[in-house]
């Protein structure tokens, strides 16, 4: 396994890896290409690089305006102001005239660790899955990350890409990996129950899926990269062979994967559903590793609620 | 008079015309900033913007964007008029199911360049619109419409402190000034003035005028096309409701529809004003 290294940072590799390729790629940023990592493409590519300041709803617009003359721009900042703070202008400005917009939003989640509450951003895939016609990836791997930008170059319409602050684990680094928009990534086979997993849990629910075997357990792990649109049929069918499902992510249980799940089962398959991630309260600050662990984002948490769902099946 | 400027007198009027019939037949919509507007509207799409309604994608077209998108009426009855869709739509204004949307909507109707209404977010988007002109070293120029309130939002502010950062002296803002909004006078609700001296300070080349005044207007686009090394903001001052004698001046008409009387009123005030001029 390769060295652990940050989604965002694979963000900023990749951008400066298509802008090479593809003259329209622009990148805006405000005033966070540091963190962001779009600084690795500033370096490249000065002349398409346009810092905004700390002005993330003019970045937006100006995003917006850039795309209806062709550009594809990669508009950057945390996932809070990008999806909390400028919600209303990718709303109405990216969402409703369905323009050609990338947003590469970085920091997501708890695991921004020391910032604390007011940057750690559990809601941006609630936010960003309310609004028309939003494809939405969060990435579990560099890996991943790097083959979401890719596709969201060829892709025509707006993307929300999630990314993380936190270094973690390569888990992607297989040959017959295949990254496609809307297609979930079966990770594992499992008999008992289903763990639907998103961006830094997909690994978690690997280890999870070990430590349940142990106990004679069998998990199979779904990889949901895309929360927009959702993979029904491999949500719906995994649900059809396991009679239950765990879904864990780093995000409000309100609104973010387990929502997309409940809401693409019921009423086809409505299997016990138990949702892991955050639970609908503030972060708070802390190393991004401890906070993990007091918040039970970790295989233990996901073993626990996959055994819950296992005493509510019929 | 200059035959030009008696047929821009005519346009605005026209313009007038349409906007009043728009929000007429929708029993709802917002007259006051489309009559404010008309004469910079007439002067845009019929002097000053390089466009064909037979080609509404070019991309080396002139951009124009009404971030004070409520006052679409005015904008709907200019593109009729310049034939970019037949000037029947604007009786179904605001219908369900019709073309013509309460807000604009770019990927519905042809000739607009921005889907706008959320107040100060088109103007973001005309920054995108000359920002990428630089970039691709095209020549086209791009024009917002905001009004006076709606200078208020602060994502404006960003707007003008990102233009003027950039050099885009391709990008001319317009600031329809009525004074007005729908809580009353902006110098009320929440002063914006003096724009001169704020937009100064930002490294803006700064233009005022009569709004209403075709003349000024010409004028002052010109000299916002010589103007290099910054953009040009425009602060046409404005009479809200121009041209319909009971709706100039009044905060009331900001989003009201004439009654049956009123309307028969102001079609017989604007058709009377249009077939003075020669």
């Amino acid at each position: 396994m390769a060295d652990k290294i940050a989604t965002r940072e694979a963000y900023g590799n990749a951008l400066a890896e298509i802008g090479a390729l593809n003259k329209d790629v622009v990148v805006l940023d405000a005033d966070l290409a540091e963190a962001t990592k779009t600084i690795t493409f500033k370096k490249k590519f000065p002349d398409r690089f346009f810092d905004c300041g700390i002005a993330e709803n003019n970045m937006m617009g100006v995003a917006a305006g850039l795309a209806t003359t062709g550009k594809i721009p990669f508009a950057s900042t945390f996932a809070m102001f990008a999806a909390g703070r400028s919600f209303d202008q990718v709303r109405n400005s990216i969402g409703y005239p369905h323009l050609n917009v990338k947003i590469g939003a970085t920091h997501a989640g708890i695991t921004v660790g020391e910032d604390g509450a007011t940057h750690q951003c559990n809601e941006d895939i609630g936010l960003m899955r309310t609004i028309p016609g939003m494809v939405i990836i969060n990435p579990s791997d560099a890996i991943e990350a790097r083959c979401a930008v890719e596709a969201a170059v060829k892709y025509v319409g707006p993307v929300y890409m999630r990314f993380g602050r936190l270094a973690v684990s390569v888990i992607n680094d297989k040959p017959e990996y295949k990254f496609e928009i809307g297609k979930g990534i079966r990770m594992a086979e499992g008999s008992d129950v289903t763990i639907v997993a998103t961006g830094i849990m997909v690994e978690q629910a690997l280890i999870a899926r070990e430590m349940l075997l142990a106990e004679g357990i069998s998990a199979a792990v779904i990889n949901i990269h895309t929360i927009k649109p959702i993979d029904k049929e491999i949500l719906i069918s995994s649900a059809q062979q396991t009679g239950a499902i765990v879904t864990t992510e780093e995000h409000n249980i309100i609104g973010g994967l387990g929502s997309a799940v409940c809401e693409t089962l019921a009423g086809v398959c409505p299997v016990p559903v138990v949702r892991h991630g955050i639970e609908d309260e503030f972060g708070k600050s802390g190393p991004a590793k401890e906070l993990l662990e007091h918040y039970k984002l970790n295989a233990a948490g996901i073993c626990e609620k996959v055994k819950l769902a296992l005493s509510m099946k019929m | 008079m200059d035959n030009k400027i008696i047929e821009l007198k005519k346009i605005a009027t026209e313009i007038r015309l349409g906007a009043v019939e728009a929000v007429y037949s929708a029993k709802s919509g917002h007259p006051g900033g489309a009559l404010s507007s008309a004469d910079i509207l007439a002067c845009l799409y019929f002097s000053e913007l390089n466009v064909n309604p037979a080609m509404p994608d070019d991309p080396n077209r002139d951009r124009f964007i009404l971030s004070k998108g409520h006052s679409c009426p005015g904008l709907y009855a200019t593109l009729a008029l310049k034939g970019y869709f037949d000037r029947k739509e604007l009786k179904s204004f605001r219908h369900t199911g019709a073309l013509l949307q309460g807000h604009p909507d770019m990927k519905a109707i042809r000739g607009v360049d921005m889907s706008a209404g959320s107040l100060g977010q088109g103007f973001s988007a005309g920054c995108g619109m000359a920002l990428s002109a630089k970039i691709s070293e095209k020549d086209y120029r791009t024009y917002v419409l905001i009004g006076d309130g709606e200078s208020q939002e602060g994502q404006i502010w960003e707007a003008i402190m990102f233009a003027s950062h950039y050099k885009l002296d391709n990008l001319c803002l317009i600031i329809d000034n009525n004074g007005l909004q729908i809580d009353g006078k902006v110098s009320d609700v929440m002063n914006t003035m003096p724009y001169e001296s704020k937009l100064e300070a930002f490294g803006w080349n700064v233009i005022t005028i009569d709004g209403n005044n075709i003349e000024e207007i010409l004028s002052a686009l010109a000299k916002a096309k010589e103007c290099k090394g910054k953009p040009t903001a425009i602060v046409a001052k404005t009479i809200k409701g121009k041209g319909v004698s009971f709706m100039e001046d009044q905060a009331g008409w900001h989003g009201k529809a004439p009654n049956e009387e009123q309307y028969t009123q102001a079609v017989s005030e604007l058709n009377e004003y249009k077939n003075g001029l020669n």
